[in-house]
């Protein structure tokens, strides 16, 4: 391992410099140690580690392909742009990927009720298939105003069998439904294992969660080492929580080369008040679990965010991108809305695929810094999810009616 | 030095009987509502008073509680202003016992010294920190300590005789048992399944150990007196807010007098228990 490596975080408290950690309840305490001990075991298994991959690769259809979008470069007339082809794995977004890890974890530690938390969906249906798939119990917190403007992922979870709770509290959003979440894991401890979505919450979450993502990064670094000969220059991610932005990012973090920008949701625009852009309007604060940058007004109460897209509606962010950020290895820059839903139609009409609104960010970000880079630079989107279930989002949006 | 939390339960030891602790959240309905409800919990007969500092996403809190908190953020209850009610109350009242209970963001936004600094000097007793476990104990237990403020912290079902020692470990001031596993305000306390838990813990600490989550009765009330050195009532106390309020949330009359009188019945059982 490399002495001056930015890969080996967190320490033995779950720390990256000043944030992560764990936050919670003594209640779930011992059952936070007991999941760390679980995965710092299953890591260490071979038999666990080629059951994770087979699942990848049979279940899930990894690798997703690394796919030059010829005619999106041509238009944005600079960097040659690759998309990394997460929306084609089962399930339509790197949801699953983390998924799997931790459904096998959930069983090698003998517990039999799974609950989650989701935004936009993608994670609870991720969450509702693995169950299903592994014969788990299931339920999966929402919040009502996800439940309305997710409709079709909230139908597949029930038809996975999933138990979906809506969540009234609050900004009615995915803040709210982790609290839930939380509430529930605190009450039924010693039955459930809680399928965090992504890298937040308390140690070991963060860094287990980016540990299942990374297969993301080490597919793109290898398949762009075979396209083009070296190492990708640019990569850009959406973030909510940071999970397919971490899971790309985090085996280049010792590429010195490699520019890494997170981009994150402005909402109506970041100085109206409505956005979710923890890092770039936020302060450290602690929140479900980990200190990390975090959406709070003046008295620390956490400030409701606001975001098209729901998988973005997050007032925090996960603890290692605070730290990548504070220690200047990770840019961080925002899309609009409106930026959102113009790359949204961009690549529909472009290259044929049609985007969640998630990584719509990525790509809104990219035709802004696309153009003014050179021709031989390379850049990676992390194209994380499909936009099939944001459809009736953006026809909202157009004035459409479906 | 013994602290007004030391003296209290060495009192209540005295007397042969335990206390009764009564959360309120600060500010909840409104400020001048709740400084009547805090002046007269200690006649009604609250023999050490808890108060929540107000948090947007108090997760190991039930609906009750949670509504309370809304209320009080909703009438502009900042920890600035929790502190300046504590300090006026410690003006009036030198002996009754006050401890702070809420999460770690506020504190930590407000500054985490400077928060420790100023409730010493409002007469704030001791703290209870929910989503700080010992693990991070340098965060603020440490220098509360250092401070001379008590830090109370919650051992649950889970904490199993592994883990107790660490849980035990900077806690000063009392332990709080919490009864159930789950949040506040939702299941109901079993005090037989929570006497064997309290022998258990005795076994590694002489601190006075107040039980609380689920306790909502006289009756149930009672019965942790009879087993605790303490019984904490939260969620029944607050509902008793929230019943007393009109369409537009503004307290209607009877609401001051009511929370006192659930108090009274409370602290009378708690006082009979054991006779
Ligand atoms: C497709 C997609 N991308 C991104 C996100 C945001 O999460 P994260 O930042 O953890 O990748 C979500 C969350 O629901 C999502 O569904």
């Amino acid at each position: 391992m490399l002495a001056n490596s930015l890969r080996t975080g967190p320490d033995e408290r779950g720390r990256f410099g000043l944030y992560g950690g764990r936050f919670v309840a003594e209640t779930l305490m011992p059952c936070i140690l007991e999941l760390e001990a679980a995965y710092e075991e299953a890591k260490r298994d071979p038999a666990f580690q080629a059951e994770f991959d087979s699942f990848l690769a049979d279940y899930v259809g990894r690798p997703s392909p690394l796919y030059f979008a010829e005619r999106l470069t041509a238009e944005l007339g600079g960097a040659k742009i690759y998309l990394k082809r997460d929306e084609l794995n089962h399930t339509g977004a790197h949801k699953i990927n983390n998924c799997i890890g931790q459904i096998l974890l959930a069983r090698r530690m003998g517990k039999k009720r799974i609950i989650a938390e989701t935004g936009a969906g993608q994670h609870g249906v991720a969450t509702a298939t693995v169950c299903a798939r592994f014969g788990l119990d299931c339920v999966i917190y929402m919040g009502e105003r996800d439940i309305e403007r997710q409709q079709p992922n909230v139908f597949r979870m029930r038809l996975l069998g999933a138990e979906v709770r809506p969540v009234r509290s609050g900004s009615r959003t995915l803040k709210d439904a982790m609290n839930e979440a939380l509430r529930d894991w605190v009450t039924n401890v010693e039955t459930t294992f809680y399928l965090i979505g992504s890298v937040a919450g308390p140690h070991p979450y963060p860094a287990m969660v980016r540990d299942f993502q990374s297969v993301i990064g080490r597919e793109a670094k290898a398949q762009m080492l075979e396209k083009e000969g070296r190492l990708p220059d640019v990569l850009v991610a959406a973030v909510g929580g940071g999970s397919n932005a971490m899971g790309l990012f985090h085996p280049f973090l010792d590429d010195g080369s490699v520019r890494l920008i997170a981009v994150e949701a402005a909402g109506e625009g970041l100085d109206t008040g409505l956005h979710a852009a923890a890092m770039l309007r936020g302060r450290p604060g602690i929140l479900h679990g980990s200190r990390s940058y975090l959406l709070q007004d003046e008295d620390g109460q956490v400030i409701e965010p606001h975001s098209i897209s729901a998988g973005l509606d997050y007032p925090g962010i996960g603890p290692e991108h605070s730290w990548l950020k504070d220690i200047g290895r990770l840019e961080v820059t925002a899309a609009t809305d409106r930026e959102a839903l113009d790359a949204f139609r961009l690549l529909a009409r472009l290259e044929g695929i049609l985007p969640a609104l998630e990584p719509a960010h990525a790509l809104a970000a990219t035709a802004k810094l696309a153009p003014g880079l050179s021709k031989d630079t390379l850049l990676v989107v992390n194209l994380c999810g499909r936009g099939d279930k944001d459809i009736y989002t953006v026809a909202r949006h157009l004035g459409v009616e479906l | 030095m013994t602290t007004r939390i030391e003296q209290r339960f060495a009192a209540l030891r005295a007397e042969g009987r335990a206390g009764l602790v009564t959360f309120l959240v600060a500010g909840d309905p409104d400020i001048p509502t709740f400084e009547r409800l805090l002046d007269g919990l200690p006649a009604a007969g609250a023999d050490l008073i808890e108060i929540g500092m107000p948090f947007s996403d108090p997760m190991a809190d039930g609906p009750v509680i949670q509504a309370g908190n809304l209320r009080a953020l909703a009438h502009g209850v900042t920890l600035a202003r929790t502190l300046e009610i504590v300090r006026r109350f410690r003006g009036r009242d030198q002996t009754t016992p006050l401890v702070l209970m809420g999460y770690y963001n506020p504190i930590w936004a407000y500054g985490r010294l400077r928060f420790l600094d100023e409730a010493v000097s409002a007469g704030v007793d001791g703290l209870i920190v929910v989503d700080l476990p010992p693990e991070e104990d340098e965060e603020l237990c440490l220098p509360a300590l250092e401070r001379g403020l008590d830090f109370v912290r919650l051992a649950t079902p889970t904490t199993d005789a592994r883990r107790l020692p660490t849980v035990l470990r900077n806690v000063r001031g009392f332990l709080y048992y919490v009864s159930l596993t789950g949040i506040t305000g939702v299941k109901e306390a079993a005090a037989e399944q929570v006497a064997p838990q309290l022998d258990r813990i005795r076994k590694h600490t002489d601190l006075p150990i107040a039980v609380g989550f689920g306790i909502k009765t006289p009756e149930q009330a009672a019965a942790i007196a009879r087993i605790a050195d303490a019984a904490v009532v939260g969620s029944a106390l607050v509902a008793e807010v929230a019943a007393h309020l009109d369409s537009e949330g503004k307290p209607r009359g009877g609401l001051v007098a009511a929370v006192h009188d659930k108090v009274r019945a409370l602290a009378h059982a708690v006082r009979e228990a054991r006779r």
